[in-house]
């Protein structure tokens, strides 16, 4: 499925291991970002919209490279933003329990692959900054994004891949050395 | 001839070499990783793995053609020297060297990443109190070799004073290690693992073996790869065939009561370079 934000109804659709591909404003926000927001609020509509977790790398108005950054950091700021609007979270790695129920019936989790800064910044152009004073790791960038290759990680129906994996590798080395 | 050990040439030749190690490993991964990752990919049978492969391949091919840095997470710089028995080692030569890693945060552009540990507040050039780590051995030529290291993988390292009757555990450790890092440190990983020597020397080991060319394995280390392999945690934890792409051990002997073992955990852009410094 290719997505555009804003995002509506359509992301209940999906399911934890479907490709998707997202296209659209995103805004860039990590763990100083998230905090900002909390107490100051949302500077954009957070209706439909994607939060991307990632602090790149600008140079002279330019992405040079943006890839995505380990998005459990953010499991315990994340509800307000769920609350406001938000539709999909996209980054690396998973996120927590309390985000999976948050996202229960409103919104999915998108994996980037990791270390993909380059591939990234070629399918995206930037077109604003909020709280630039936070600095450039820390600042939300609005992105401008075409086509960037997802996997759901997290669906909106409980479906959580990361958690999957997770039991079944705890399993093996169970089995593997004996463990009871 | 011994050079001169406040020699002003000889610092800016170890910066012109740290600069350009550093370009080298933060745009384009050595033959023997790429060969690695192109192998696995080849070979890994999950749908969602292959896809994250084909991710990994495409973004490696366009930081080349951008050169552009391959991660946002340009690391903090690891550098190695070897020191032929005609050059001091002076302070001329860590000058060089940091000075090299402050042009190249500018030049390639670098994410300064290195912060004071406490205040967290950051340096703004890669460089400080102890950074660059630089470690020097003997050698016949003097080279400069980088190993740029991002946090997510080193956050996923670790370290045990295992006791001696263990020895058959270490497969063990080390895939624990991987089941308690889960996709955090961006698999399918390499792993250094250093054993023996003592609680500091096991480390330096550990992150040693990732200067270890990865086409090889010894039948231990293909034992261990295999271990870890069967988690099925797969390219950024979302499950799959691969999980290590290699694991390299370095050992060495230590007191007959401890046996440290060390896991230093690498992202699958294991980024290393070697230059040589002109003179």
């Amino acid at each position: 499925m290719n997505l555009r934000t804003p995002l509506g109804d359509e992301v209940l659709d999906l399911r934890a291991g479907d490709t998707v591909t997202l296209s659209g404003t995103i805004y860039t926000a990590r763990d100083e970002a998230h905090l900002r927001m909390m107490e100051e609020g949302i500077p954009f509509d957070p209706e439909g919209a994607a939060i991307y977790h990632c602090g790149p790398v600008v140079q002279d108005g330019r992405l040079v490279v943006a890839g995505p950054t380990t998005s459990a950091r953010m499991d315990a700021l994340t509800g307000f933003l769920i609350d406001a609007g938000v539709r999909a979270l996209v980054g690396k790695g998973g996120m927590g329990p309390e985000v999976v129920d948050e996202l229960r019936g409103r919104g999915v989790y998108l994996a980037l692959t990791g270390g993909c800064a380059a591939l990234a910044a070629a399918r995206m152009s930037l077109s604003g900054v909020y709280f630039e004073d936070l600095g450039m790791a820390e600042a939300v960038w609005v992105i401008e994004a075409d086509r960037l290759p997802l996997t759901v990680g997290i669906d909106a129906h409980g479906g959580d891949i990361f958690h999957a994996v997770r039991e079944k590798a705890k399993t093996q080395f169970h089995q593997r050395f004996n463990i009871r | 001839m011994m050079v001169n050990p406040v020699d002003p040439a000889l610092s800016s030749a170890l910066a012109d070499a740290t600069e350009k190690a550093l370009r080298e490993a933060e745009i384009r991964l050595p033959s023997d990783v790429l060969a690695a990752l192109r192998r696995a990919a080849a070979v890994e049978r999950d749908g969602i793995a292959r896809r994250e492969f084909e991710n990994i391949l495409e973004n490696i091919a366009l930081a080349e053609e951008r050169q552009v840095p391959i991660c946002q997470d340009t690391g903090v710089p690891v550098v190695y020297l070897t020191l032929p028995p005609d050059v001091a080692l002076s302070p001329a030569i860590f000058e060089g060297i940091r000075e090299g890693v402050q042009r190249a945060t500018t030049t390639i552009p670098l994410r300064p990443n290195v912060v004071d540990p406490l205040t967290r507040k950051n340096t703004g050039d890669n460089t400080g109190t102890g950074m660059p780590a630089v470690h020097v051995t003997p050698g016949d030529r003097l080279t400069v070799t980088v190993l740029p290291k991002g946090a997510g993988s080193e956050n996923a390292s670790r370290i045990g004073m295992l006791l001696p009757s263990q020895a058959g555990d270490i497969p063990r450790f080390v895939a624990e290690t991987m089941l308690i890092a889960g996709g955090k440190p961006c698999p399918p990983v390499f792993l250094g693992v250093g054993i023996g020597g003592t609680f500091d020397m096991a480390a330096a080991l550990a992150k040693e073996a990732l200067l270890l060319p990865v086409d090889t394995m010894d039948d231990y280390e293909q034992e261990i790869c295999d271990a870890v392999n069967a988690l099925g945690i797969g390219p950024m934890g979302l499950g799959g065939d691969t999980t290590a792409l290699s694991v390299k051990v370095k050992r060495a002997d230590c007191h007959t009561a401890s046996l440290p073992v060390a896991v230093n955990v690498q992202c699958w852009a294991c980024r290393r370079a070697i230059v040589e410094v002109e003179r």
